[in-house]
């Protein structure tokens, strides 16, 4: 192919993958409405053993419950798309990568159709682990978010990177980032699931006494702040790995393995906070919805070290390519 | 206690050491940590949302000149130095402290733990829920010699009871997941090691910058430098002998699409031999391949224009014959500099502005349009009188200081051109241009530490995330009976309540299980 052909279909495939991907909300939309008018309550399955402080007795975990009826087909739907956008968008990252002749990391465009893709894929990994149809709607939406900026706001044609980024040190560092910025969405989806759900049971047990039906086609709250602690406890070492590997080409680059540039900084905050939300989840008084926040402040803190920093600060990693 | 009959128990006197006790168990408490993580989260960001001395101390001084009350109040609160201030110190060696204080106790519970066997089955294995019971065709000897066998293959500790039994063992105990603590503990020591790599680069390493035209040298003394920076317990007078001279500078930038002007590559050819009475060797430096020399690395960050300039006095004598770092001022390399001849008389001085790619403009008069020499032009304007180089205070090499000399005029050149000066006190050309390459250089001898410990912290955290810590019990029911009944049950250990963990146990026991029916059993039920 060509280059100018290659361009074309690329920017083709990103564009197509967010037109299945706003079907894919829309889907996954119908069904989360739906599943709240089926009245069913999905149990937890980790009970604490009295006097056993943090000893969990085994009991066989059943399945979260068989989905209700209603909205089923949807969510199915909603999952085929989400697969038919993830090839989509796989195919417009690996073509824009072709087209420049290099790893499509070379600005933020690249960055952020890579970070959606990435997030659709770890969020596509745990669906064939795990149900996780009902996390669909909120994973979704950032991601086109994400992808609506990357066509707008920050396109850039694709040139070659500037001396600054030709390293093999840049497939490393980038690629732990881009997963782990997949991963801290996921987990900040279900934290802040997790709250909304908790937040509604409270008021419907306030209101009637009982919190049945509530927002029923999402798991229990403790299984989604379990959820979101497995998911931390995956990408918080891997996070850790990202920014040692930026250390080692820092120093290989600039002379310095560390030297608060703002981008270091931030991703010196991030990686305190989620080291908080770990500690948070063995505190008594601050598993639950307190860990819940920590986990949102955190993806807070990746999203301010992406836009923040790359736009309104000045940083040895201003590598936007958007003028 | 609230009805008041009971007598209340006074309270252990809250002496010296009573306070240091219960100051000591707060601070060392999850809670406090959890303070501290986020007390140094909060303190970090003014550190990247104000301009840093380390980083750019000509914005410190642009935003102190700007708000110069604010400015100063934050200047004394250390805002512009972050990361060395005092309060920044206290969240993160108080967090340390708090670590020390954790790490040290856990340790020693660990090793315990270690030593310990796994503990003697519950009297009461249903309790547990998640229970097999199995129907086993084989004597309970046998069954618990087996369980013993397949736990061991797959690296459970094992150990079987009661002690001192006339019928022999009656229940096969089993612990597995110690690397979680242990994984928990080496990062934790990792963080410190990592800290202390840092103080040892931060008293031993030092940092230097430094601008070297084409075909010009530098040695390594402090003397050599443009800045230089160093630990407290460097020897400045003995920093590692090396030396090399910059042979030749190439760049070239983009042309074409929307990151035109951006440098498509630059690298610097030198030649440099590890001491004087070392034999030559040729390297290239790029920005992403330092040259290490005898464990200094020298780095490429920057280059620019030194147009090269011949001035003659009144009579025709060559004063001045060099080429002028000129410094960069915007993308396109629009850059500035002076030439100071305090050698001729009376002294004479230039002011220039230099562009590669000159581009005239009505409104804003010269710039440059590219950073590649397309159309490289000078404008200058010539100064005599007196330089005050004399006055003993120090003169930057790129200010002329034009308050006791007169103005001789203003000229543009191009290269070769010659700009005799109207009142016939001489001339200058304007030959050429050479480039220039900034480096850095830097010795840090806390960096290796610093990489290992960054390993070990990752290795240890994988560990303490992934490991699942986890306790197995197969008991013989009925030592006497007729037929041997043998439930198998299990718990988990991690501090998370994960459906994971339990996934993990319920894998082990079905994996034991199967094993155990293999003895041509018959699993009885699962309750």
């Amino acid at each position: 192919m060509t280059t100018a052909a290659l361009a074309q279909a690329s920017n083709a495939a990103i564009y197509a993958a967010m037109i299945t991907l706003t079907f894919a909300m829309v889907a996954f939309a119908v069904s989360f409405a739906a599943g709240r008018r089926r009245v069913t309550a999905v149990a937890a399955s980790v009970g604490v053993r009295e006097g056993e402080g943090s000893v969990a007795v085994l009991t066989r975990p059943s399945d979260p419950g068989e989905q209700p009826e209603a909205g089923r087909r949807s969510a199915n739907i909603a999952m085929s798309l989400t697969w038919l956008s993830f090839a989509l968008l796989l195919a417009g990252v690996v073509m824009r990568g072709l087209w420049a002749g290099r790893v499509p990391w070379g600005n933020m465009y690249e960055f952020s159709i890579s970070a959606a893709l990435a997030t659709l894929a770890v969020f596509l990994f745990l669906s064939l682990r795990t149900d996780v149809r009902w996390l669909g709607l909120f994973i979704v939406i950032p991601v086109l978010l994400t992808l609506g900026m990357a066509v707008t706001v920050l396109y850039t044609e694709a040139a070659q990177l500037v001396p600054a980024l030709k390293s093999y040190w840049l497939v490393i560092h980038v690629s732990a980032a881009v997963i782990c910025s997949g991963a801290f969405t996921i987990a900040a989806a279900a934290a802040g699931m997790g709250l909304l759900k908790g937040g509604l049971e409270r008021r419907a047990v306030a209101r009637t006494g009982s919190s049945d039906g509530v927002l029923a086609r999402v798991p229990s709250v403790e299984r989604l702040e379990s959820f979101t602690n497995r998911v931390v406890a995956f990408s918080f070492p891997l996070w850790t790995f990202a920014v040692v590997a930026g250390a080692i080409w820092a120093e290989n680059a600039w002379g310095r393995y560390w030297g608060w540039d703002p981008k270091e900084t931030w991703a010196f905050i991030t990686w305190v906070i989620f080291a908080a939300y770990l500690h948070a989840r063995s505190t008594n008084g601050w598993r639950g919805s307190k860990a819940s926040w920590i986990a949102i402040i955190g993806w807070l803190a990746f999203l301010i070290n992406y836009f923040g920093v790359n736009f309104f600060v000045n940083s040895l990693h201003s590598y936007a390519g958007v003028s | 206690m609230s009805a008041g009959q009971e007598p209340v128990a006074p309270l252990p006197p809250l002496g010296g050491l009573g306070f240091a006790r219960w100051a000591w168990r707060q601070l060392t408490s999850m809670k406090t940590a959890l303070i501290l993580l986020f007390l140094l989260a909060i303190a970090s960001i003014p550190g990247s949302i104000l301009p840093q001395q380390g980083n750019d101390p000509l914005k410190v001084k642009e935003w102190i000149a700007g708000s110069p009350s604010i400015g100063r109040l934050l200047q004394s609160l250390g805002f512009f130095d972050v990361f060395a201030a005092p309060w920044f110190a206290a969240v993160y060696l108080l967090l340390f402290i708090s670590l020390i204080g954790c790490v040290i106790p856990r340790a020693r519970q660990h090793w315990r733990a270690m030593l310990a066997p796994p503990p003697s089955a519950p009297r009461n294995l249903d309790r547990l829920g998640g229970t097999v019971t199995l129907d086993v065709n084989a004597a309970p000897a046998e069954v618990l010699a087996g369980a013993t066998e397949y736990l061991r293959r797959h690296r459970w500790r094992v150990v079987s009871g009661p002690a001192g039994t006339t019928h022999g063992a009656q229940w096969v105990a089993a612990e597995k997941g110690y690397l979680r603590e242990t994984g928990n503990l080496v990062f934790h020591v990792a963080l410190l090691l990592i800290l202390a790599s840092v103080a040892v680069g931060g008293l031993f390493g030092w940092k230097g910058n430094v601008i070297v035209k084409e075909g010009g040298g530098f040695a390594n003394t402090v003397t050599q430098y443009d800045a230089w920076g160093g630990g407290r317990l460097v020897d400045s007078e003995s920093l590692t002998p090396f030396s090399f001279t910059l042979d030749s500078f190439d760049v070239d930038f983009e042309r074409e699409g929307s990151q035109r002007g951006a440098p498509k590559y630059f690298e610097a050819k030198v030649t440099y031999r590890d001491d004087p009475a070392a034999s030559q060797q040729q390297s290239v430096i790029e920005v992403n391949a330092p040259l290490e020399v005898d464990r200094a690395k020298v780095f490429l960050v920057g280059h620019g224009y030194a147009p090269h300039f011949v001035v003659k006095d009144a009579r025709g004598t060559v004063v001045f014959n060099d080429a002028v770092v000129f410094l960069p001022q915007d993308g396109n390399f629009t850059s500035t500099g002076v030439v100071k001849i305090p050698d001729s008389e009376p002294q004479l001085g230039l002011r220039g502005l230099f562009l590669p790619t000159a581009s005239i403009d009505k409104i804003k008069g010269g710039q440059s349009v590219f950073p590649g020499p397309d159309n490289p032009a000078v404008f200058l304007s010539a100064w005599t009188g007196d330089l005050g180089l004399d006055t003993g205070m120090p003169q930057s090499v790129y200010r002329l200081d034009s308050e006791s000399m007169t103005q001789i005029g203003l000229g543009t050149l191009r290269p070769g051109q010659i700009w005799d000066w109207q009142d016939g006190s001489g001339s200058v050309m304007f030959t050429g241009f050479d480039r220039w390459a900034s480096f850095q250089i830097a010795y840090d001898p806390g960096k290796e530490g610093a990489l290992i410990s960054s390993i070990l912290a990752i290795t240890g955290l994988m560990l303490s995330l992934f490991v699942r810590r986890r306790r197995i019990w197969v008991k013989v029911l009925d030592p006497a009976g007729a037929t041997t009944v043998v439930q198998v049950a299990g718990l988990t250990r991690s501090s998370s309540l994960d459906d994971i963990d339990l996934g993990a146990l319920t894998d082990d026991i079905d994996a034991l299980v199967r094993e155990i029916s293999r003895a041509e059993a018959t699993p009885k039920e699962h309750s």
